[in-house]
């Protein structure tokens, strides 16, 4: 059990940090959207993975919680980046 | 033998993931990291059935690779340049691939650290303790609506928030041409089906998986649907209308828990016998809310006419009014 803990715990954390590289990375405003998303997605791995208690167990509801929350406000400040980005860029066109 | 299989399958699945994740944050174009990212979200939701968190599977499913592929997807258009040159300087490149690298690795060692340690005091004891009053039996229902139900209420705020800056920024895209008579008859086949299915998501969330933000995003899918397969037929909406579904849900939840603090004298805290009812009537407005709220951050801006009393929108109206009536 603790083995799958620790697999897909060092899975969260290699997500994050190809996304947290990722973000740092580019330039253009799409792509580091989709790297900050991905370094969200590493984040909620983890919590999940520590969540899981075996497959006889039921898993801990709370991290289920908050990551259900988190997927939520992920998406919705994902809209809100690219509503901004798209206001920059037609400022810039004018 | 059966171990075995299982860890095989772990392992496969971790290395699909890290791979995916790797090509959508290096590829030099910006579609095929988009769709590379929806497949993304897909596997997550196949990591969540796996790790026992089902709610979560849904929730990545619908919103993580469907909602944000199509709001990504229609972002694209919106960005002259289609490839995603890096231009940083080898120097800072070395920096950054050095800081973050000795982040993971510090970060992987608190994990290991943590998961050896004795297994801390858990939440999940007191939350089971507690199910057979939180009027539900679901237990991430429980959790979301009735235990941390201030949490879900600030979750709305943050997500109308967001919408609210979407509306303020920018008009609505323009409308895709006409598509193929083939998305419109799947459509007609797929809408009503997709309304029944979050109808039963709302109401299943109660004791199995699903519940107000599944539903609500099953409903903004729906709606996407058929605005993409019927880009010109779109009924004017009463935006009046539009505008109190944006809200019904936090304006429920805040009602129910002013009630409720007159009863039990604390915010939110739900008498036992009526808490199921309330956390049913609760999800059913933010169900309505979260899809109208997704929706309109999907069209990435106010529809037509959305300022009612904006001179140069009254304007716009009258126009088109005359312009109907000379056409008539």
């Amino acid at each position: 059990m603790i083995s799958e803990q620790l697999l897909y715990s060092l899975a969260g954390i290699g997500l994050f940090g190809i996304g947290l590289r990722a973000t740092l990375l580019h330039h253009m405003l799409l792509p580091r959207l989709l790297a900050l998303n991905v370094c969200g997605a590493g984040v909620f791995l983890i919590f999940i993975a520590i969540a899981y208690g075996g497959i006889e167990v039921m898993a801990d509801p709370v991290p289920h919680a908050l990551v259900l929350t988190g997927i939520v406000v992920a998406v919705s400040a994902t809209a809100m980046a690219l509503a901004l980005g798209r206001r920059l860029e037609a400022l810039n066109d004018e | 033998m059966i171990e075995l299989l299982w860890s095989i399958f772990d392992i496969t699945l971790v290395l699909l993931l890290l791979t995916l994740a790797w090509t959508t944050c290096s590829t030099q174009d910006v579609k095929r990291a988009v769709t590379l990212f929806i497949a993304m979200g897909l596997l997550l939701a196949i990591v969540w059935a796996r790790l026992k968190a089902p709610d979560l599977a849904l929730a990545e499913a619908v919103i993580g690779a469907g909602i944000s592929g199509a709001l990504l997807l229609s972002a694209i258009k919106d960005y002259p340049a289609t490839t995603m040159v890096s231009h940083r300087s080898s120097l800072i490149e070395g920096i950054i691939n050095s800081l973050t690298l000795a982040l993971t690795i510090l970060m992987s060692w608190a994990v290991w650290h943590g998961l050896n340690m004795s297994d801390g005091i858990r939440l999940s004891e007191q939350v089971f303790s507690q199910l057979p009053v939180s009027g539900v039996s679901n237990p991430v229902t429980a959790v979301l609506l009735n235990y941390r139900a201030y949490d879900t209420l600030l979750e709305l705020a943050v997500v109308l928030t967001a919408v609210l800056t979407v509306l303020t920024l920018n008009e609505k895209r323009a409308d895709y041409e006409s598509s193929s008579p083939l998305l419109q008859g799947m459509t007609r086949w797929l809408v009503p089906l997709l309304v029944v299915t979050s109808g039963y998501l709302l109401w299943v969330g109660a004791h199995a998986p699903g519940g107000a933000f599944q539903a609500g995003a099953m409903l903004a899918a729906a709606m996407i649907l058929l605005q993409l397969a019927y880009p010109s037929r779109r009924p004017e909406f009463n935006n009046y209308l539009l505008k109190i579904l944006l809200v019904i849900g936090i304006f429920t939840f805040v009602l129910v828990g002013l009630w409720m603090m007159s009863l039990n004298d604390d915010f939110l805290a739900f008498t036992p016998a009526w808490a199921g009812t309330l956390i049913l009537i609760i999800e059913t407005a933010a169900t309505v809310s979260i899809a109208t709220a997704l929706t309109l951050a999907y069209l990435g801006g106010r529809p037509r006419g959305w300022e009612g009393t904006g001179r140069e929108d009254t304007n716009r109206t009258s126009r088109s009014i005359t312009e109907n009536g000379g056409a008539g």
